[in-house]
């Protein structure tokens, strides 16, 4: 059978994946977190885009920047 | 030949690997129902809340709450059905900060995303509110 031989990788796979998963999320994302907080706070307080200016641009910079 | 192309395949997807769980770390999930709820129900007590912020009878707290600053520019018949608010809002702010942490499956991040969030609220606030210092006085923005 062709799949027998697939099988190891899988299970390498999956178990590689799972730690990977693992390992990255222990950090917590602060740059995320500051985005995410500002998108509710935003709708919470009902701010318009012209009283958050200046906010925009900080927010697009974090997008590229290569974490971990 | 066979062995040789599952080699390949599981090359090329182990090395494509670190690419999706970037994307998936550097994110915060925050569409849940139970997230949007809160919100929804906070963005409307905004609206008895917004005047005691600029008035200063309500601060911002250093641990991302809100709290009775000076209860002496209310009125008497005021001051517990404001207490009240503040109660109401309290709650619903320690559960948004749970709510998200557990959304990403990390409750322990909760004491970061209140740290995050008492920063942010005290960023975006109106000029003229009141916010707790690091070193727990209250300061006007």
């Amino acid at each position: 059978m062709r799949n027998v031989s697939l099988y190891p990788g899988f299970l390498s796979l999956v178990s590689i994946s799972l730690t990977a998963c693992v390992t990255i999320n222990i950090y917590f994302p602060a740059a995320a977190a500051e985005k995410a907080a500002d998108k509710i706070i935003e709708e919470v307080w009902q701010l318009d885009d012209a009283e958050k200016n200046g906010q925009g641009a900080e927010e697009t910079h974090s997008d590229n920047q290569p974490t971990y | 030949m066979n062995k040789l192309f599952s080699c390949l395949i599981l090359l090329v997807i182990l090395l494509s690997l670190p690419l999706a769980t970037h994307a998936r770390g550097a994110n915060i999930e925050i569409n849940t129902p139970a997230i949007t709820k809160l919100k929804q129900s906070m963005q409307q007590r905004h609206g008895q809340l917004a005047s005691h912020y600029a008035s200063g009878a309500i601060g911002l707290t250093g641990d991302g709450l809100i709290a009775m600053r000076d209860a002496n520019v209310l009125p008497l018949a005021q001051r517990q059905p404001v207490n009240a608010l503040i109660a109401a809002e309290n709650q619903d702010r320690n559960a948004l900060y749970q709510e998200i942490a557990s959304a990403n499956n990390h409750p322990e991040w909760e004491k970061d995303i209140r740290a995050t969030f008492s920063q942010r609220w005290i960023s975006l606030a109106k000029s003229g509110w009141w916010y707790q210092a690091a070193n727990g006085a209250w300061a006007k923005k």
